[in-house]
């Protein structure tokens, strides 16, 4: 029974991943873009949640609603300013770019919050659970989360598919040259799905720091498994993305089951396991 | 005589040293059919790409609807009237044919073309609406490429080898639907290597080699021999 309680426990985990690998998957998918400082967005993320609740004192969840919009906001003016201009037939300066971004934001970060471990106090949310039998219970916390990848997922797949500017994200996806000729001004639909991708990107810092303890370093550790969540769905498949996070979360929770050193090792091995045998992911997108 | 719909004068255009284009006077009027015709490498596609703004034009004498547009992107173009087929048709493989037609809606003014207009225009596609845009023949996504670029109901529609690598019958079925688009008040310039059609169906006739204009008229008033001359750069008393 313990062995299906880490299965239950790995799906939950799996949400978490998704949310941090489909704003990543969706940059890549539109622009083309590989945001080597993705993790460390989701961290600004968390630290955002952090200030706005020491300063008004509202619960983790509430703070969402700065935090989203904040970062969405941030996301779209970077696009426009910075990243923008990286864009090219060359992939090299816009890793180059975003791998000092990384460095940046983990200093800035450091200087202003120290290196001391923080986490979000979400109260009873913490604590509450429903219990399945007498080995298994399902955190509320842990499904709230899972719940909001499949809403955020599921909402951006008919954000894509059901309005003008989604397809317009699609086509840009497949031909950024042609696209313009549509009247699509590239640089505003790059802001446009930097601000999408960002919005995502604070949903899961504010989850990231209720769920666990986190500081200025923990970046980088998040923007891998967000790739390997990535890779292992199928580039540009957000579906793909949430299948990718939660083999990841079932393979580290049984691998803790196993031994608990072994959990994050064994999410590893899934994904070299998976990368060799599936080098495309298990879901790539469709053409046509 | 009205202000021409789109003019240039001394238009140039470089890919990095080398000169592609060399000073192309240009003009066509509300309601013609221009045709641009020329060998591989003429500089016909150059300068399609140089008048939609899908090159830098920045500092060119380029007039649109009496309007300098020198150095405009080609998504502000668009929405001031102007569209284009591009040359390999380009639909966008992860939209369905319908998604693909709607598109072109996105920078629109104006709503003079419709789903259902291209739809009688082209009702074939109305059949095929929610298959993958690159599923179908390359007449019907030829069909596609056009319909996408009349949603934007443009004033000027720009036409690039739209009957290249098509069989006979379906280039015949394609430039069928060009009076009809006529109809409908829009001014058309079409690029094309296949001169009979280009002469069949404009009202003038460019002809671009080597980055010049060679030779301009109208269809009825030139000689096999002059396009010939003027297409492959051949000198007087030499044959094609």
């Amino acid at each position: 029974m313990d062995w299906v309680n880490a299965i239950v426990q790995g799906i939950l985990l799996g949400g978490l991943y998704a949310l941090f690998a489909a704003g990543l998957s969706l940059m890549f998918g539109v622009m083309r873009f590989v945001n080597i400082a993705h993790g460390d967005f989701i961290v600004v993320g968390a630290y955002g949640a952090l200030i706005v609740v020491a300063a008004s004192g509202v619960h983790p969840l509430l703070a969402m609603f700065v935090v989203v919009p904040g970062m969405a906001l941030f996301g779209y003016i970077g696009q426009r300013v910075l990243l923008n201009r990286t864009l090219g037939d060359d992939i090299l300066p816009p890793l180059l770019v975003t791998f000092g971004f990384s460095i940046i934001i983990q200093n800035v970060l450091l200087e202003l919050f120290s290196a001391d471990s923080q986490k979000l106090q979400a109260g009873w949310l913490e604590t509450a659970s429903f219990p399945i039998n007498q080995s298994i219970s399902i955190g509320v916390m842990p499904l709230l989360i899972f719940a909001s990848a499949l809403i955020v997922i599921g909402g951006l797949q008919a954000f894509f598919y059901k309005t003008s500017l989604g397809r317009v994200l699609r086509a840009t996806s497949d031909d950024q040259d042609t696209v313009r000729l549509m009247g699509a001004d590239n640089a505003k639909i790059f802001g446009y799905a930097t601000a999408i991708a960002s919005a995502v990107v604070g949903i899961a810092g504010v989850y990231l720091a209720m769920r666990t303890n986190f500081d200025p370093s923990v970046g980088p550790a998040r923007l891998l498994f967000a790739f390997e969540a990535v890779i292992i769905g199928g580039l540009g498949n957000l579906w793909g993305t949430l299948a990718g996070g939660i083999i990841l979360g079932v393979a580290q929770a049984i691998g803790a089951q196993i031994d608990p050193g072994f959990q994050i090792l064994a999410g590893h091995l899934a994904f070299l396991v998976l990368l060799v045998l599936k080098p495309q992911g298990l879901f790539p997108k469709m053409k046509g | 005589m009205a202000e021409p719909v789109l003019q240039t004068r001394g238009l140039t255009a470089h890919y990095g040293d080398f000169q592609a284009l060399f000073g192309i006077d240009f003009k066509i009027h509300e309601g013609e059919t221009v045709a641009i015709i020329g060998s591989n490498g003429a500089g016909k596609t150059t300068f399609m790409r140089s008048i939609t703004g899908m090159l830098n034009t920045t500092g060119q004498d380029i007039s649109f609807l009496g309007r300098p547009v020198g150095g405009k992107a080609a998504h502000d173009l668009v929405k001031q009237g102007l569209a284009m087929v591009p040359e390999g048709r380009k639909l966008f493989p992860s939209l369905s044919v319908e998604e693909n037609l709607l598109i072109g809606a996105y920078g629109r003014s104006g709503s003079e073309w419709t789903l259902d207009t291209i739809y009688d225009l082209f009702p074939i596609l109305a059949e095929r609406r929610h298959h993958g845009g690159t599923e179908l023949s390359g007449g019907q996504q030829q069909m596609v490429a056009i319909g996408r670029a009349l949603m934007s109901n443009p004033k000027l529609l720009i036409c690039d080898e739209i009957s290249l690598g098509l069989a006979p019958i379906v280039i015949k079925d394609i430039y069928e639907a060009v009076p009809k688009i006529k109809a409908h008040g829009a001014t058309i310039i079409v690029v094309e290597q296949d001169v009979n059609q280009a002469m069949a169906v404009a009202d003038r006739v460019y002809c671009f080699q080597e980055g010049h204009v060679s030779l301009t008229g109208k269809p009825d008033e030139l000689t096999r021999e002059q396009i010939s001359a003027a297409y492959f750069g051949l000198d007087d008393g030499e044959t094609a």
